[in-house]
């Protein structure tokens, strides 16, 4: 396997509208300060990634950003998702992370246990 | 401490993602002729000058609103210095920042390297707009991964399509 592979994704993409364009319905923001690489969300980061390859979710889209300002809570990480409010989620790690994408990234319904109050 | 050598490139990488870098090379290399393991970051954001230099080193410092430490750097010094490596850090305004750690890779307080695939997954990944260079070198192989080039490849397709993210999480798989 060699990076030239890349151009079959491109090739079938001259004739695949869904894999020119990305339209995210969700955004994923997993924040990634020095307490938060600390605490896995590197790891929490990656499942997110990794979720989003297995299932081909082509709307939705995981960055990172910086400290997020809670350091007792993190790994914390943000789902946005257009004309609904935002939900913050805290201490996640892989596994928690996985019944996010399932629950509520997939079926729309967003996992109150895990999720901390609006600031 | 972090635990992982990987961790402490995540957590400079955040730093030049914070000074908006739009190109960022990060070279690990293990020397064949001697004990030491060389991390190189470098960056094009805006940099900094001197006196925010030393200021960066001092772990009460931090550039984050209502944050009494910035633990990053000083961290991956303190790693460094404690293995009998060194730490410098070079930078300019409007240029971007350079920062190289040394490690004694004898040393019994270095931590392993760690998980340099996931890594460069989330990076890569995680963070469309940049371009990253990776360089893996040790005395057997060396790995390199432009992300400027797997974009030119794709032509039009993002490099966090799902598709394509799950091709570079089997490329490094093979590869690194």
């Amino acid at each position: 396997m060699n990076l030239e592979e890349l151009k079959k994704i491109r090739e079938r993409a001259q004739k695949d509208v869904e894999l020119r364009q990305k339209q995210a319905r969700i955004r994923v923001v997993v924040g990634m300060g020095t307490s938060g690489i600390a605490s896995g969300a590197r790891e929490v980061l990656k499942t997110f990634v990794e979720e989003i390859g297995r299932r081909n979710l082509t709307d939705v889209v995981v960055t990172q950003t910086g400290e997020k300002g809670l350091a007792s809570r993190e790994p914390m990480v943000e789902v946005f998702e257009e004309g609904k409010p935002v939900v913050i989620y805290g201490t996640m790690d892989p596994e928690k992370s996985k019944r996010v994408v399932v629950e509520h990234i997939v079926n729309g319904k967003p996992v109150s246990e895990y999720a901390i109050e609006a600031m | 401490m972090m635990d992982e050598i990987a961790s402490h490139i995540m957590d400079i990488v955040a730093n030049s993602l914070t000074a908006q870098a739009k190109n960022i090379s990060v070279v690990i290399e293990k020397c064949v002729d001697g004990p030491l393991l060389i991390l190189d970051i470098k960056d094009d954001g805006v940099g900094m000058d001197n006196e925010m230099a030393m200021k960066v080193q001092d772990p009460f410092f931090s550039t984050k609103t209502g944050r009494k430490v910035g633990l990053g750097i000083p961290l991956l010094k303190g790693t460094a210095e404690t293995t009998g490596g060194a730490f410098s850090l070079v930078s300019e305004p409007g240029r971007g920042t350079q920062i190289r750690a040394t490690f004694n890779a004898g040393h019994p307080d270095l931590p392993p390297l760690g998980n340099l695939k996931d890594t460069i997954l989330v990076l890569a990944v995680g963070n469309p707009e940049v371009n990253f260079l990776f360089r893996y070198k040790n005395s057997v192989k060396e790995f390199i991964l432009d992300t400027a080039e797997v974009k030119d490849l794709l032509g039009g397709v993002p490099i966090n399509h799902p598709e394509v993210i799950s091709f570079l999480s089997k490329y490094l798989d093979e590869h690194l």
